[in-house]
């Protein structure tokens, strides 16, 4: 089966065993190849159980996700399902299994049964990719937390996907660490296509993405780019979630009557759109 | 800091015995062991240390690391001792007084029961200060692979050898960070009789266990969302190649065992 | 209360290949109700500071007074003194234990050696301070909750001790914008009516512009910067040297001076900035020369 989308989520429903509420509810979302979507809640929205359907570790209660045109709930998919969609996880511990870096990035190569030969080149593929070639030798606990999310990074492209699936993989990391992720995900996600769903709760990120779906309650709540998603000020501070600063000021300043445009979202924007009201002689130039 | 300890006892070094296949390896302690149980005469011993000697300088190990291995086990090697020494019946008397009578025969039992016992701890200790665990885990599990058909988890054990590994540095730190937070609330690990100290170990492993079965289950799903499903149809990125060395290595294993041998059938009795 | 630092060095590893001086040579005051923010890139030595005072670490070399008296000294009630200080570690929903929310928080006043009331009312205390209803969380099992919930536990338990000095790594990390601003509303609750020193180390420039009234900015195991966060997100080239940043609101302060407006130039609450746009907005409006910033 083709589509146009990498994920596609048709009225998704899932609720945990001996829970008595749905985590997600009735979700329908469309996620298109090369796209960076940010899913964007605060904790407890069901925003990492969507996560986990996506990557067939859960299959939901009702509806379908299907993933780059395979059914998850399709028990003998599930392998496809995960070379094509990987994931990286919140605590950079937690998903490291080897004691050396080089053996960590093969492990899900071996476990595709990837003949050895084939292994190594693609290691050092993934590995310069995720500029984390130094450390091939070393032991992951030796490694800062962005290391290790960029050795998880590289031990997902080894197995070549065309989505890979973010779940809160900064928010324990410090603000370097977060950086540092960002910017390799971000940098795979334009030099190398590959589609990103990003799952988190700090609206910094969500705002470089092309795309934020909101979530609240297990519902997708809103969706729309990054300027359209936070102009909503109120409705986002009533869903617990923080608004870019600048967009705040200018939103505060709007109301006591200063004519400044929406969607603005960084310090140059701002700077710029003040430019407008106060000097439009200068502007203009 | 807790987190740069050294794994197990592996002494990192490159030497021709470190390179040595860890299967070969393996095989051939269990082939030293066999040895040390045939071994029936000075010369036999004789042959037993010399092969050890030979064995550590090659593998550069510093002979004090040998002993270090011994070090826990003196004791029992000191009773082993003791115990032939004086229960042994024999011929020859060389001393008596009260009740106590040491003869020749007894003095040598004594002599070869706790010798053997060092041997026996010297010739393991060689493997494990050689070979890194994780290869220990993988000649492991390649030697036992082909009980796979009778459904032995070979794979699976030594997957749990690996993640292990991973995980001790890890919880260690942990260990530390959460002996501290319990500190600044005033826990005191250090000072009490054995229950009261025993008691005070609950807030440091609650916390641990809990911890690690968190880690557990994310590791789980983890290694789930990386296609892991068991050792069916797996690939390895170390492959375990026989080389020429180990190939030597048989060779002087196997002389070894031909000259225990046949110093059992030739000399059994003549010193012993 | 209060905490002097003199000269305090801390080398881990001593006498081995793998020594690395963590602190060098750091002196500090902190006095009676200070909210004092540590800011500083990892590995400049937060955190090992943190632990010198409350005597969990041992300097190498140098003193941590605690109200004139030495805390590694001799002749010191050490334990007494620790007491005073309250260390709330990071991620402390880690350190959780207990079978019940109220007999963890009870660990700390436990170990002091208090009666039981005494210890009944103190988990009542802390539990109100960190905003968990007795009734409601007291016989539930800590390992039920949410993260959040988790966090304000672990902390209560600290706070049942009654520190005079409460000192947190990194308290929000981790959280989420709402779990996030309880934790920050709750301190400064806590500083604000208990009056309790708090010394808080965080990565994030806009919690530390909302709440400190001292900064320490750290770098490479040294003091790179003191002084109140007015001062200190002024210097913008500093804190990009440390590896830092300023709060958003400071940024564009800068910005817009850099393009010829009026402004002060320390400005960095997003408030100040609302009042000084709609400043020069309404001179704008009503044409006045000043007006004219460009």
């Amino acid at each position: 089966m083709q589509t146009d989308a990498q994920v596609r989520l048709e009225d998704v429903s899932f609720t945990y065993e001996e829970a008595s509420s749905p985590a997600v509810s009735h979700a329908t979302a469309l996620i298109r190849p090369g796209e960076f979507v940010a899913v964007l809640g605060h904790n407890g929205s069901g925003k990492s159980t969507l996560a986990k359907l996506m990557n067939a570790l859960y299959t939901p209660t009702e509806g379908n996700v299907v993933v780059c045109g395979y059914d998850t709930a399709d028990e003998k998919l599930v392998w496809e399902i995960r070379r094509r969609a990987g994931m990286i996880f919140q605590n950079p511990d937690n998903q490291i299994v080897a004691t050396v870096v080089r053996e960590d990035v093969a492990f899900g190569l071996e476990n595709l049964g990837v003949p050895t030969e084939e292994m190594i080149p693609r290691i050092d593929k993934a590995l310069d990719a995720v500029r984390m070639t130094k450390y091939a030798d070393s032991a992951p606990h030796t490694l800062s937390g962005g290391q290790k999310q960029r050795v998880a990074i590289a031990g997902i492209l080894a197995m070549e996907p065309s989505v890979i699936i973010a779940d809160e993989a900064t928010a324990m990391l410090d603000p370097s660490g977060r950086l540092e992720v960002l910017d390799t995900i971000r940098m795979l996600n334009r030099a190398k296509g590959i589609t990103v769903v990003w799952i988190t709760h700090f609206m910094e990120e969500a705002a470089l993405a092309d795309r934020i779906l909101v979530i609240t309650d297990g519902e997708i709540k809103a969706e729309g780019t990054p300027a359209e998603i936070f102009d909503r000020v109120e409705e986002m501070q009533q869903m617990h979630l923080d608004v870019p600063p600048m967009t705040a000021l200018a939103d505060v300043l709007r109301k006591e009557g200063m004519p400044l445009r929406r969607g603005i979202l960084t310090v140059e924007d701002f700077v710029q759109e003040v430019e407008k009201v106060l000097c439009p002689s200068k502007s203009a130039t | 800091m807790l987190s740069n300890i050294t794994m197990g006892q592996y002494y990192p070094v490159d030497s021709r015995v470190h390179r040595l296949d860890p299967r070969i390896k393996l095989i051939l302690t269990i082939v030293f062991i066999v040895c040390v149980f045939l071994a029936h005469s000075f010369v036999g011993y004789l042959l037993l240390t010399a092969f050890l000697i030979m064995i550590c300088r090659l593998s550069c190990v510093p002979f004090r690391f040998l002993l270090r291995g011994l070090k826990p086990l003196r004791m029992i090697i000191i009773l082993t001792f003791l115990l032939n020494l004086f229960f042994t019946p024999g011929e020859d008397v060389w001393l008596a007084f009260w009740i106590i009578r040491i003869t020749r025969e007894a003095f040598l039992q004594a002599l070869f029961y706790s010798l053997r016992l060092v041997f026996l701890v010297a010739g393991t200790s060689l493997l494990t200060l050689t070979t890194s665990p994780i290869a220990l885990s993988d000649g492991i599990e390649l030697l036992l692979s082909p009980l796979r058909r009778i459904h032995f988890p070979a794979h699976e054990l030594a997957m749990m050898m690996t993640i292990a590994l991973r995980f001790i540095p890890t919880l260690l730190e942990e260990t530390d960070k959460i002996m501290k937070a319990q500190m600044a609330r005033g826990a005191d690990f250090e000072s009490g009789n054995l229950l009261s100290r025993a008691r005070a170990m609950v807030p440091l492993l609650v916390p641990l266990f809990v911890s690690a079965f968190r880690r557990a289950g994310d590791l789980a799903l983890a290694m789930e969302s990386r296609c892991y499903h068991g050792g069916e149809g797996r690939t390895r990125l170390r492959v375990l190649k026989i080389t020429r060395n180990d190939w030597i290595a048989c060779g002087v294993l196997a002389l070894l065992l031909a000259l225990i041998i046949l110093e059992g059938i030739f000399l059994k009795g003549v010193l012993f | 209360m209060s905490i002097e630092v003199r000269h305090l060095t801390h080398c881990y590893s001593e006498g081995s290949a793998m020594r690395t001086v963590a602190l060098d040579d750091v002196s500090l005051t902190i006095g009676d109700g200070e909210f004092i923010g540590i800011i500083g890139h990892t590995g400049s030595g937060k955190s090992t500071l943190v632990q010198h005072l409350n005597g969990l670490l041992k300097p190498s070399s140098g003193q941590i007074l605690v109200n004139g008296q030495d805390l590694n000294g001799e002749h010191v009630n050490r334990r007494a003194l620790r007491q005073q200080i309250g260390l709330v570690f990071q991620y402390p929903e880690y350190q959780l234990f207990e079978e019940t929310v109220a007999r963890d928080i009870a660990f700390g006043p436990k170990n002091q050696g208090l009666s039981q009331e005494e210890i009944d009312e103190r988990v009542r205390y802390a539990m109100s301070c960190v905003h968990l209803d007795y009734e409601k969380y007291s016989e539930r099992s800590p390992f039920e909750l949410s993260g959040g919930q988790m966090r304000r536990v672990a902390i209560a338990g600290v706070l049942a001790m009654k520190p005079s000095v409460l000192i947190l790594d990194e308290p929000t990390a981790g959280l989420d914008p709402r779990g996030r601003d309880r934790i920050l509303s709750m301190l400064e609750e806590l500083h604000a009516r208990e009056s309790t020193t708090i010394v808080m180390v965080s990565h994030s420039m806009d919690d530390m512009a909302r709440l400190a009234t001292r900064l320490i900015v750290m770098a490479e195991g040294k003091i790179l910067a003191t002084g109140t966060p007015r001062e200190i997100f002024a210097q913008e080239e500093m804190m990009l040297s440390a590896g830092l940043g300023v709060p958003e609101a400071a940024r564009l302060c800068r910005a817009l001076r850099a393009a010829g407006y009026d402004l002060p130039g320390d400005l960095y609450r997003m408030e100040e900035l609302k009042e000084h746009l709609l400043r020069l907005w309404s001179a704008r409006k009503s044409g006045g020369k000043e007006a004219q910033p460009c």
